[in-house]
């Protein structure tokens, strides 16, 4: 399908608007006026959470074979790629705002921070780790109970995840925020839908 | 003239009675709720920062009251820190510290570099950590908006 010219076109478009869907929120952020008052690592943990949140995106169009051209082996290929970047960002997003304010963080990990977000952030790293946790034993359970325990930690992780960024006030905008977090919430109803209830 | 002398009077009149009554001041004879430490209050406080004409260059404004909870009697000279993430520092820089008095009336105020958004929040932190008559507040206030530049806050004190 994709050799035909419509098929072409089809792929370029949508291809072309999952970049723009990524770049647009990050093109912001990387104009907002918070950076100037930000050290290197505070601006590299900040857009780390940033790409976090595009990548949520990414996941279910890859699984749910939203994506052209891509093989049902490569989707799945990429699929775990993409889950082992999101710990790897996550981490270097806890990381870097440790370093940038240590007492904020251990308060957040502690579940006694001031600011609700960093609860919901919190919940949302440790929905992720169990993930990456139960993959590496997913050889022994049945794919249905797989099944079901990641959609249940995706959900609380993508929810958590849209909560945190949406009361944050920091270099995302607001409205290519919300875009991004509608997109991320849709892309997993999508494919939680299309994969359990047909 | 004459009602004016006459209120003069009657104040002289009731500040006396109210100290012939007791230690209790005729103004300010109302008890105060104490101001209790804020959630992560104490979250980059540096111990003993210096007292400072303002932090940086100013520009934003800290200011507030310091009194104790017993009577509401304000506190003269008492120390108050304060210290955020502005535009000329991060909270955990030295630079973005500095301690100011409160005046005979219990007012504090210092001019500070403009608070940023951080860490998800615009938000400044004081700490009143002067001496072992009270006991030490850290306080965590948020601003109404990342665009103001200025933020009040009071203390009420209860003794060690």
């Amino acid at each position: 399908m994709a050799s035909t010219p419509s098929g072409k076109w089809r792929s370029t478009l949508i291809w072309g608007s999952l970049l723009a869907a990524i770049l647009v929120p990050l093109g912001v952020a990387a104009l907002s006026p918070l950076l100037a008052w930000r050290a290197p690592i505070y601006i590299v943990a900040g857009f780390a959470g940033v790409l976090a949140m595009a990548v949520l995106l990414v996941q279910p169009l890859l699984i749910g074979g939203y994506l052209p051209d891509l093989s049902p082996r490569q989707r799945r290929q990429f699929h775990q790629r993409t889950g082992a970047l999101l710990v790897v960002l996550v981490v270097a997003h806890v990381l870097g705002l440790w370093v940038t304010s240590p007492p904020d963080v251990i308060d957040a990990l502690l579940v006694r921070s001031p600011t609700p977000f960093s609860i919901w952030g919190v919940m949302a790293m440790w929905g992720l780790f169990m993930t990456a946790a139960l993959f590496g034993v997913k050889w022994r359970l049945k794919p249905y109970l797989w099944r079901v325990i990641h959609t249940v930690l995706v959900t609380v992780i993508v929810v958590a995840s849209v909560v945190h960024a949406l009361m944050i006030d920091g270099t995302m905008g607001s409205i290519t925020k919300v875009a991004l977090c509608a997109m991320v919430l849709a892309g997993m109803a999508k494919v939680i839908f299309d994969k359990h209830v047909k | 003239m004459t009602s004016e002398l006459l209120t003069r009077r009657g104040l002289l009149t009731s500040a006396s009675a109210g100290l012939i009554a007791g230690a209790i001041g005729p103004v300010y004879a109302k008890g105060l709720s104490i101001t209790p430490t804020m959630r992560g209050g104490a979250n980059n406080y540096i111990p003993g920062a210096p007292i400072v004409d303002r932090i940086g260059s100013g520009g934003f404004l800290m200011q507030g009251t310091v009194r104790r909870a017993e009577d509401g009697v304000p506190l003269s000279g008492r120390r108050i820190q304060v210290w955020a993430h502005t535009t000329e520092g991060h909270e955990r820089d030295p630079q973005s510290h500095g301690a100011t008095l409160t005046d005979v009336n219990g007012v504090f105020q210092l001019d500070m570099p403009q608070i940023v958004p951080a860490f998800g929040q615009a938000h400044g932190h004081l700490a009143y950590d002067d001496d072992g008559e009270y006991k030490t507040v850290f306080l965590r206030p948020l601003m109404s908006s990342p665009k103001v530049n200025s933020l009040t806050v009071d203390f009420v004190l209860t003794r060690v």
